[in-house]
């Protein structure tokens, strides 16, 4: 009885989740603006691939994360360690200030950055839309390496000194390689926190500038001319691209369970 | 001779080289993006549209019944989402932790892996599901609340997940052999031992949907208007006093939040739950 409770609600909020997503990659097989079928067709896809405003956009998005999260990952892992041995004030004030973009409200972080770009420095460029989306993910890389330098064995550094390394490469060749972890997973957490947000680019962006949460929230507000059939294809390519990393994911977790038995039965 | 010299770089590098001083970079950051622009916020707040120093806005803010109507709607909108991820996310969190085989990873995978898709695009698929079934266009309320709940739903069960699979089954066992029914183990063993994990839940989640104005405005064609929505509004007709205010309000609540379920002392990263 309790494992038939336990199958329902975990069947039950699986359709919630994927419900809206797979309705949508069923009809994105289907040329027309609102969900209706008109017959199986590819044209959504064709003429997705030959929409400059959505081909820009995805490729706004991915610079715009790929730039993001590579300046958040350095900045984030170089404050972390700094946070991390830094025992005085300036430590604890980086470490406090560092948490109130994760805890603030998203709309708070954007329109404060808004004001002082429009006024302090004029004009929202691309820079502003960078340095508002660092200011959303460096937080994250900083929680994702801190807890790894605390798990680092703390004679690491000193070892490496007294053997004659330099500071910096100490540094780089024995802390960083041994909090690869932290920084990797600060990275990819970073990419998806640009690529998901909406409210700082919203912001934050030049004018003429869209991303994908900017350009289909457009879409969302004033339907009348938005490429709706095109976006289903979109949204349908991004729903398979998921569905392969999750497989190439379960693939590798059940094949690491496989080796760890065949260790314990050894 | 080895002594020496290691005694000489040790005395150099402490002038020269201090790894604490690597933070410096991010302090500076912060100040200049986290820290200045609050500030900015809390000029804005306390300056009126002429320019004069002042509690003004936060008359108008407290007096005006938009506003009044306005926070009442959203920390309902909030509280109902809230507890709708509750309601969805701790059953699913409490039996994704209890299964034994590595399916587990899998199946929680299932349920963040949505996140990768992008936010604004996922409000999409919910909104045309809403309309596929003659929803939209009416009850307002109920559409935003399955809109919010829907979005924020991975936000509330990796919280709970990561504090569920940490508790001691061991417990419930000791529960379970002296007696208890299993009413009685969730109640007084589970329950209270994954408060942790409901509470950073409830702030992922409570916050967002009583300022993300991207759902309630695309769903209701903006027939509900929540907070953010309203600092949106204020914002596009340059009115940054009115728009201030209300986002120094927010950030006053978030603090407050914050303080009493002791966020700031601990280093946790709700978001990136290791799988």
């Amino acid at each position: 009885m309790r494992k038939f409770w336990g199958t329902f609600i975990v069947v039950f909020a699986l359709t919630f989740v994927y419900a809206p997503i797979v309705l949508l990659s069923i009809y994105s097989f289907s040329n027309s603006k609102t969900l209706t079928w008109t017959g199986f067709t590819f044209e959504p896809y064709v003429s997705m691939l030959s929409n400059e405003e959505i081909i820009d956009m995805v490729k706004n998005t991915l610079l715009l994360a790929l730039f993001s999260a590579t300046i958040s990952t350095i900045l984030g892992t170089v404050g972390a360690i700094g946070i991390y041995y830094n025992k005085k004030w300036l430590g604890k004030f980086t470490s406090a200030s560092s948490k109130i973009p994760v805890i603030n409200a998203e709309i708070v972080t954007a329109i404060s950055l808004a004001l002082v770009f429009s006024f302090v420095f004029l004009r929202r460029t691309y820079l502003s839309l960078l340095v508002g989306h660092v200011v959303l993910s460096v937080p994250f890389v900083v929680l994702s390496v801190l807890p790894k330098l605390k798990q680092m064995d703390g004679s690491l550094y000193e070892a490496a000194l007294d053997l004659g390394a330099t500071p910096a490469q100490a540094l780089f060749k024995v802390v960083i390689p041994e909090i690869f972890p932290g920084i990797f997973s600060g990275f990819m957490l970073a990419i998806t926190l640009s690529l998901d947000d909406y409210m700082v680019s919203a912001y934050n962006k030049p004018d003429g500038f869209e991303t994908v949460s900017t350009f289909v929230y457009k879409a969302l507000r004033r339907p009348r001319n938005a490429p709706f059939a095109e976006l289903r294809a979109f949204s349908s390519i991004l729903f398979v691209l998921m569905i392969i990393v999750v497989i190439i994911l379960n693939f590798r977790i059940t094949s690491k369970n496989k080796k760890e038995q065949k260790l314990l039965r050894r | 001779m080895t002594d020496k010299t290691n005694f000489n770089g040790k005395l150099k590098r402490s002038f020269t080289f201090n790894r604490g001083q690597l933070c410096i970079p991010y302090a500076v950051f912060l100040l200049l993006f986290v820290i200045f622009p609050l500030l900015v916020i809390v000029y804005y707040a306390f300056t009126s549209k002429s320019g004069s120093f002042g509690f003004d806005n936060f008359v108008w803010f407290f007096t005006d019944e938009t506003n009044f109507a306005i926070i009442l709607r959203s920390i309902l909108i909030g509280l109902v989402s809230t507890v709708g991820c509750l309601f969805i996310g701790y059953p699913v969190a409490y039996v994704l932790s209890r299964i034994k085989s590595h399916r587990r990873t899998i199946l929680l995978l299932l349920f963040v892996a949505p996140m990768v898709i992008n936010f604004v695009l996922r409000a999409m698929a919910m909104k045309e599901l809403l309309s596929f079934f003659g929803l939209l266009g009416r009850r307002h309320f109920l559409n935003t609340v399955i809109g919010m709940v829907y979005d924020y739903l991975p936000f509330m069960i990796l919280p709970l997940y990561s504090v569920l699979i940490k508790t001691d089954k061991s417990l419930e066992e000791a529960a379970f052999d002296l007696g208890a029914g299993s009413v009685k183990v969730f109640t007084r063993i589970t329950l209270p031992l994954s408060i942790p994990g409901i509470i950073s839940g409830i702030t992922m989640v409570f916050l967002p949907s009583m300022t993300s104005y991207v759902i309630s405005d695309t769903y209701t064609a903006k027939n509900i208007t929540i907070i953010g929505s309203r600092i949106d509004d204020l914002f596009g007709q340059n009115d940054f006093n009115s728009a201030s205010v209300i986002a120094l309000v927010l950030l006053l609540i978030m603090f407050v939040t914050t303080a009493v379920t002791g966020g700031f002392s601990k280093d946790e990263n709700a978001r990136g739950v290791e799988l």
